[in-house]
């Protein structure tokens, strides 16, 4: 038997399983337009004038999903992890592993599930490394809350609801935190 | 937990006995320390892993017992481990990622725990893609950093995910994999940076073919000075046929062997791969054991455990004496005690 070959037609976020997929954009193109979204009062109010109007939050939540499907192959999780992921989306992988590759790359740097792609965290590793930005991979990205499911990401994230996503080692000098609710924990 | 890589192979006594967190002791010791896998059956027959594991009484601290590997459905990994457990081998739990969400997840953990399972081994886990069950629901709620963090949390901070306490926390040996030769082969060190930061304690690679890519991710690991927090067990294995050589290359994801090695396997007649794949596996074993940091080698022979004890005694290893006062008397477990000879 031979590895199979994607015998399934692309679909919608969650209708299809998912498969690594090429970002449209560079990184460098990403890290500066980030910049310019950085959550600030302005963008905060924006956040809760959008969510205070459930047909103008739906809206823009369209609006995120269109754009980041396009570029990214964005499946909707509701808690981004591009920015620290040379912005190849985790999600797209076929396990969804958000803390880098699994065992089974092939020697080509070929995702094992779909042997015609290659694998999205040989890529995100590529991508990091170009711009400086291998630091981020070394990330520790805690489970994410799958309630959060077609929900906008760029909302949560300006009103700060993401910022426990991923969390530094310490340099290993300490046992890191999983939880961030009470108090000191999180990072 | 830490060792200084001079006390490496120190000892060159396997030292093996029964009773639960002899694994964990021997790693500590800083003795060069062997573990084997036993895959459990398709069949709800538990004399399919008695058989396995009682010829490797004194040869390995510990037996893996695997988790459903290759997405195919077999038997337990923790009855599995109980069974390995009475046969008097102390077993080390692999627990996947790929068939439970984070509830069956910690509720395996703890169960595991409070039937005196001493290890866990946490992983990914293959695609049911290439399974006997290619039609499954991958799971994958957690991924295995994030599984190892679960599980240490849970022992350390007595706290399941939820952050909920538990009543009695458990205790387990906790365990990660990695695959020093697929890529991006430069990030694989810094993943198990993540792995050890998460709560892996020991480490098992994925089937080390070749030594000096093994050796150069060696070199990284110690850069980041991970040999000192989390014990290093190469994984290494015979190829016991061509029909295994091509296996191994073309089916089972993330393995890479080096082409000399396989014109090496080709070039003698089909009677004597078998003997063949055992030197290469030997002479593996040796050259790993030369490389600083390292804490032992993970023998996986899936099919083919009966000859692990020849080629431990190969690569220069002696089967430890049966425990004083244990009592693991079968008729197949007395033959094998008989053994223990040195080279």
């Amino acid at each position: 038997m031979s590895k199979p070959r994607d015998p399934l037609p692309e679909g919608s976020a969650q209708s299809a399983p998912p498969r690594p997929v090429c970002p449209r954009v560079t990184a460098r193109s990403m890290y500066k337009l980030h910049r310019l979204l950085q959550p600030g009062a302005g963008f905060r109010r924006l956040a809760g004038w959008l969510e205070d109007r459930p047909w103008a939050r739906a809206v823009f939540t369209a609006a995120e999903k269109e754009v980041k499907q396009g570029l990214f192959g964005c499946r909707m999780c509701g808690q981004c992890a591009l920015p620290v992921t040379g912005y190849a989306c985790p999600m797209t992988c076929p396990k969804q592993l958000r803390n880098g590759p699994c065992g089974g790359v092939g020697a080509d740097g070929s995702c094992e599930v779909y042997p015609a792609r290659q694998c999205v965290w040989v890529r995100a590793v590529e991508r990091a490394a170009r711009e400086g930005r291998s630091e981020d991979l070394l990330l520790l990205q805690r489970p994410i809350d799958h309630r959060r499911w077609e929900q906008s990401s760029w909302l949560s994230y300006w009103q700060g609801r993401d910022e426990h996503l991923w969390t530094g080692d310490d340099g290993l000098a300490a046992p890191v935190p999983l939880h961030v609710l009470d108090g000191s924990a999180g990072k | 937990m830490s060792r200084s890589a001079d006390t490496i192979g120190a000892g060159r006594e396997n030292r093996t006995a029964a009773p639960s967190g002899a694994f964990r002791s021997a790693l500590a010791s800083g003795t060069f320390t062997v573990t084997a896998e036993i895959g459990p059956p398709r069949g709800a027959d538990a004399e399919v892993i008695r058989e396995k594991v009682i010829p490797l009484r004194g040869w390995v601290a510990a037996v893996n017992i695997t988790d459903n590997q290759s997405a195919v459905v077999r038997l337990s990994s923790w009855a599995g481990s109980l069974v390995a457990q009475a046969a008097g081998v102390e077993p080390i739990m692999q627990l996947t990622c790929r068939d439970r969400n984070r509830i069956a997840l910690q509720s395996e953990l703890l169960s595991a725990s409070a039937m005196g399972i001493p290890n866990i081994l946490v992983m990914t886990g293959d695609h049911p893609r290439f399974g006997d069950h290619a039609d499954a629901k991958p799971v994958f709620d957690l991924d295995s950093v994030q599984l190892l963090w679960v599980a240490r949390t849970m022992r350390d901070e007595g706290r399941l995910l939820s952050g909920r306490v538990l009543g009695r926390p458990p205790s387990w040996f906790l365990g990660a994999v990695e695959n020093p030769s697929a890529p991006p082969v430069a990030f694989r060190a810094a993943r198990l940076g993540k792995k050890v930061a998460a709560g892996a304690q020991f480490v098992q690679t994925q089937y080390v073919f070749d030594v000096d890519v093994f050796a150069a991710w060696m070199q990284r690991v110690r850069d980041l000075g991970l040999h000192e927090r989390c014990h290093i067990l190469a994984g290494v294995g015979p190829i016991m046929s061509v029909r295994a050589l091509t296996h191994l290359q073309h089916h089972v994801p993330g393995v890479h062997i080096p082409s000399d090695t396989v014109r090496r396997l080709l070039a003698v007649p089909t009677t004597r791969t078998a003997d063949e794949g055992i030197r290469v596996c030997v002479e593996t074993i040796a050259r790993i054991r030369e490389i600083p940091g390292i804490a032992g080698v993970h023998v996986m022979a899936v099919g083919n455990e009966r000859r692990i004890p020849e080629i431990l005694r190969l690569a220069g290893m002696r089967q430890a004496p049966p425990p004083a006062g244990q009592a693991v008397g079968t008729p197949a477990g007395a033959r094998q005690r008989g053994a223990g000879r040195a080279d």
